[in-house]
C-alpha cells in the first residue's frame, strides 16, 4: 500500500532532454583548462588561449547540446555563440586601439611644453640629439591644435545655418514636394561622398575661383562643411520632425505667424537634440584628415589667420610626423609626438561626443507630467 | 497675385494657414484668396492690424529655408562640376604626359581595382561579424545591457581614421605578419596568398582588415536599426510555434531585414571606396597584384592622399581626375543604397 502512494520523483517529460543549468559554466571551465593545456604545448599567449577556449566552449555546449537535446536546440545554442562571439571580436579593436594610444600617448602628452610650443624650427638635427644624448624633446603641437580648433569653427559656422534652415524647410515647408524629396536624397547621398573628395572638391573650387595652388584654413573649412552639413541636415530634421503637431497647431491657433511659431515654439523644444547633433557632426569632422590635407597644405608655424597661408591640423600633424618623420633616421620622437596628438585627438572626439549625450539631457523638453 | 493678398484680404491669411497647418504659402493658396467672401473681412478687422513685420518675416524666413535647401542641391552640383573642370586637362591630355607615360585610363585602372579590393576585403570580414553584433543587440544581450553595449560599437565610429591608419602601422602590421608567413607557407598555391609574404605586414589584406574596423560600426547601427522594427507579433508568433531563438532570427528577423542588411553593406562599401587615411598609412603601395600578403597594390583616395599635396600642374588635375571617378563610383553605390531603404520606406524607421 505504502509503495504505490509514494510519489515517484521522475524527471517530468517536458524538461526531459535539457541540458542543466550550469552547463555553460562547466563547459567554460573545461574549455579554459584545456585551452591553457594546449596553449602550453605551443608557447602561452593570452589572445591564443582566449581564442582556443572560445572554440573549445563553442564545440563542447554545441556537441552536448546535440547529444542530449537535438539538432534544434544545438543549432539554437551554436547561433548564440556566433552571435557573442561576433560581438567579442568587435570588442578587439576598440580596446586595442585605445590601449596602443595610451600606451604610446601618454609619455608625449605628458611632455612639458607639448601642448604650448608648436613646431616651428625644430629640425631633426634636435631629434637626432633627443635619441642620442638625452636631450628635452622639443616641439609640440600648439600650431596644430589651433589649427584644428580654427578650421572646425569656421566650418561649424558654415553647415549649422545652412544645415538647420535646410531641415527646417524640410519639415515645416516642404510638405512631400519635388524639391523636398530631391533634397532628401542628395543629402543622403551627400553622406556618402568620400571625404577625400570633399577636399578635392574644396581645393578645385578654390583653384578656379581664387587662383592655383590656393591652400588655406578656410578651403579646409568649406571642404569640412560638404561634409558636416548632411550630418546636420540630417539629425536636426529627425529631431524637427519629432516635435508635436499639437504645439504647432496651438501656436496658429493663437494667430503666430509661423515663422514665429517655428523659432519661438519648434525649436526651442527640439533644441537639445538639435544641439548634440551638431555636437556629434563636430566630433566627425575634427579627426578628418584627407580633406585637410588637401587643402590646408602642413605648416610647423602657428598661423592663426584662416585666409591665408598653410596651416596645420591634429590630424595632419599625426600623418606627417608618421610619415616623414622629422629626422629620417631617429624616427622615435617624431613617432613619440604623433601618438601625443592622436591621443589628444582621441580625448577632443570622447570629450564632444560625451558633450552631445549630455546637452541632450540637460536642455531635453520637459514632458510635464 | 502677392499684391492683392497684402491688399484686400489679408485677414484671411492667418485663416487659411491655419488649416493648412504646416503647409507654405502656395501660389494655389494664393490664388484662392481673392475668391473668398468679402463679408467676413468686416468681422476680423482687429486682425488686419497685425500685418507688417510678421507677414514680412514669415517670406524671409521661408525663403531663407528654401535657399539653404537648394544651396546644398549646387553645392553636390558644384563638386561635380568643379572636379570636372579640373580633371579636364588630364583627360585630354597627350597620352605621355601623364603619370606612367600611357594614358590616363591605363594610369587609373590598377587604382579602381585595388580600390575594389580593399573594400571586398573589408565587407567580407565586416559583414558577418556586424549583423552579428547587431543581432547580439537587437534579440541575445539582455535588455538593460542593450543599449550600452550599442554605445560602446558607436564609440568604434568616433575615433578618427588617422588613429586608426596609425593603430594599423604601428600594432596590426606588426602583430599580423607572422601570420601572412603561415599562410605564405601553407596556403600559398592560392594565387591571392601567394608569397614570399611581406615582412613588414604593410599590405592590402592588412589595410583590408582596418577598413573592415572602420565600416564594422556603420552597418551595425544600421542593421540593428531594423532588426529592432521587426514586427513584434511575428517574433512572437514564431516563438509560441516553439521555434527556438535562432528559428525565430531565421524565420522573421532576417527576412524581414533583408534588404536594410543589403543597403547597409551597400554603405559601408560607399565608406570603404572613399576611406583615405588608414590605407595611405598602412599600405605599402606598389603595383597591382593578385596576392594580397606582398607589398603592392594602391587605392585611389590614397594616391590622392598621398601625391596631392606636393602636386602642381598636369598632375593636380591627374588626380583630380582620379577623385571624380571615385566620386562617381561611390555616388553610385550609395544611390542604390539609398534606393534600396527608400523603395523599403516602411523599414527606415519614419513613423
Amino acid at each position: 500500500m505504502t509503495s504505490t502512494l509514494t510519489p515517484v520523483r521522475k524527471r517530468s517529460a517536458l524538461t526531459k532532454g535539457q541540458l542543466p543549468k550550469a552547463a555553460p559554466y562547466i563547459v567554460l571551465a573545461v574549455a579554459l583548462v584545456l585551452g591553457a593545456a594546449i596553449l602550453a604545448l605551443i608557447g602561452f599567449n593570452a589572445f591564443g588561449w582566449g581564442l582556443v577556449s572560445a572554440i573549445l566552449f563553442a564545440a563542447g555546449l554545441v556537441g552536448w547540446s546535440l547529444a542530449v537535446e537535438g539538432a534544434r536546440k544545438a543549432k539554437d545554442k551554436l547561433a548564440t555563440c556566433l552571435v557573442v562571439g561576433a560581438f567579442l571580436i568587435a570588442l578587439l579593436p576598440l580596446f586595442s586601439v585605445i590601449w596602443t594610444v595610451l600606451v604610446n600617448g601618454l609619455p608625449g602628452l605628458l611632455d612639458p611644453g607639448f601642448l604650448n610650443t608648436s613646431m616651428n624650427g625644430v629640425t631633426g638635427a634636435f631629434d637626432n640629439k633627443t635619441v642620442e644624448e638625452g636631450a628635452p624633446l622639443l616641439g609640440g603641437i600648439y600650431h596644430a591644435l589651433m589649427g584644428t580648433l580654427l578650421i572646425t569653427v569656421l566650418a561649424t559656422l558654415i553647415s549649422v545655418p545652412v544645415g538647420l534652415l535646410t531641415a527646417i524647410y524640410l519639415v515645416e515647408y516642404g510638405e512631400d514636394r519635388a524639391l523636398a524629396r530631391a533634397i532628401t536624397f542628395f543629402v543622403d547621398v551627400m553622406t556618402g561622398i568620400p571625404s577625400i573628395v570633399a577636399g578635392l572638391f574644396a581645393a578645385a573650387a578654390f583653384f578656379a575661383v581664387v587662383g592655383p595652388g590656393t591652400k588655406t584654413g578656410a578651403v579646409a573649412a568649406v571642404a569640412l562643411s560638404v561634409l558636416m552639413i548632411p550630418v546636420v541636415v540630417r539629425s536636426s530634421e529627425e529631431m524637427l520632425k519629432i516635435v508635436p503637431n499639437e504645439l504647432r497647431e496651438a501656436a496658429y491657433a493663437l494667430g503666430v505667424r509661423k515663422w514665429r511659431t517655428i523659432l519661438k515654439v519648434v525649436l526651442p523644444t527640439a533644441i537639445s537634440g538639435i544641439a548634440s547633433g551638431i555636437t556629434l557632426a563636430i566630433a566627425r569632422v575634427i579627426g578628418e584628415t584627407a580633406p585637410i590635407l588637401v587643402t590646408a597644405g602642413f605648416a610647423t608655424a602657428i598661423n592663426t589667420n584662416v585666409f591665408s597661408g598653410w596651416m596645420a591640423s591634429l590630424p595632419t600633424f599625426i600623418y606627417t610626423q608618421i610619415l616623414n618623420p622629422t629626422s629620417p633616421s631617429n624616427p622615435d620622437p617624431s613617432s613619440q609626438r604623433a601618438w601625443g596628438a592622436a591621443l589628444v585627438l582621441i580625448i577632443l572626439v570622447m570629450l564632444l561626443n560625451l558633450g552631445a549625450r549630455l546637452i541632450a539631457r540637460m536642455f531635453a523638453p520637459k514632458t510635464g507630467r | 497675385m502677392a499684391a492683392a493678398m497684402e491688399q484686400g484680404t489679408d485677414a484671411f491669411v492667418p485663416y487659411i494657414k491655419i488649416c493648412r497647418a504646416p503647409a507654405a504659402v502656395t501660389s494655389a493658396a494664393e490664388t484662392r484668396i481673392p475668391s473668398k467672401p468679402k463679408d467676413r473681412e468686416v468681422t476680423t478687422t482687429s486682425l488686419t492690424k497685425s500685418r507688417g513685420a510678421g507677414h514680412a518675416g514669415d517670406k524671409v524666413f521661408s525663403a531663407a529655408t528654401l535657399a539653404a535647401g537648394c544651396l546644398i542641391l549646387v553645392v553636390l552640383f558644384g563638386v561635380a562640376l568643379f572636379l570636372v573642370i579640373q580633371a579636364v586637362p588630364a583627360l585630354v591630355a597627350p597620352p605621355d604626359k601623364i603619370q606612367g607615360g600611357e594614358g590616363f585610363f591605363t594610369y587609373i585602372w590598377p587604382l579602381v581595382i585595388g580600390t575594389l579590393i580593399a573594400s571586398v576585403i573589408a565587407l567580407v570580414i565586416a559583414t558577418p561579424i556586424a549583423i552579428g553584433v547587431a543581432l547580439f543587440i537587437s534579440h541575445f544581450a539582455p535588455r538593460k545591457l542593450a543599449s550600452g553595449l550599442g554605445y560602446v560599437i558607436d564609440l568604434l565610429a568616433a575615433i578618427p581614421s588617422v588613429v586608426y591608419g596609425a593603430w594599423g602601422v604601428a600594432f596590426l602590421a606588426k602583430e599580423i605578419s607572422p601570420s601572412y608567413n603561415w599562410l605564405a607557407n601553407n596556403m600559398g598555391w592560392l594565387p591571392i596568398f601567394q608569397g614570399p609574404a611581406s615582412a613588414t605586414g604593410k599590405t592590402i589584406l592588412t589595410a583590408g582588415i582596418v577598413l573592415a574596423v572602420m565600416v564594422l560600426p556603420i552597418i551595425t547601427s544600421l542593421t540593428r536599426e531594423i532588426f529592432l522594427q521587426t514586427p513584434k507579433l511575428h517574433e512572437e508568433a514564431a516563438l509560441a510555434l516553439g521555434a527556438t531563438r535562432w528559428e525565430m532570427i531565421r524565420m522573421t528577423v532576417l527576412p524581414f531585414g533583408r534588404p536594410g542588411i543589403i543597403s547597409a553593406v551597400m554603405l559601408g562599401l560607399g565608406r570603404a571606396l572613399g576611406e583615405t587615411m588608414a590605407v595611405a598609412l598602412v599600405l605599402s603601395s606598389g603595383v597591382l597584384t593578385a596576392s594580397l600578403i606582398q607589398t603592392g597594390n594602391q587605392t585611389i583616395a590614397a594616391e590622392i592622399a598621398l601625391n596631392f599635396p606636393e602636386a602642381s600642374g598636369l598632375k593636380v588635375s591627374t588626380l583630380i581626375a582620379a577623385g571624380l571617378v571615385l566620386f562617381v563610383i561611390t555616388l553610385g553605390v550609395n544611390m542604390i543604397a539609398r534606393g534600396i531603404i527608400t523603395r523599403h520606406k516602411e523599414f527606415s524607421g519614419a513613423n
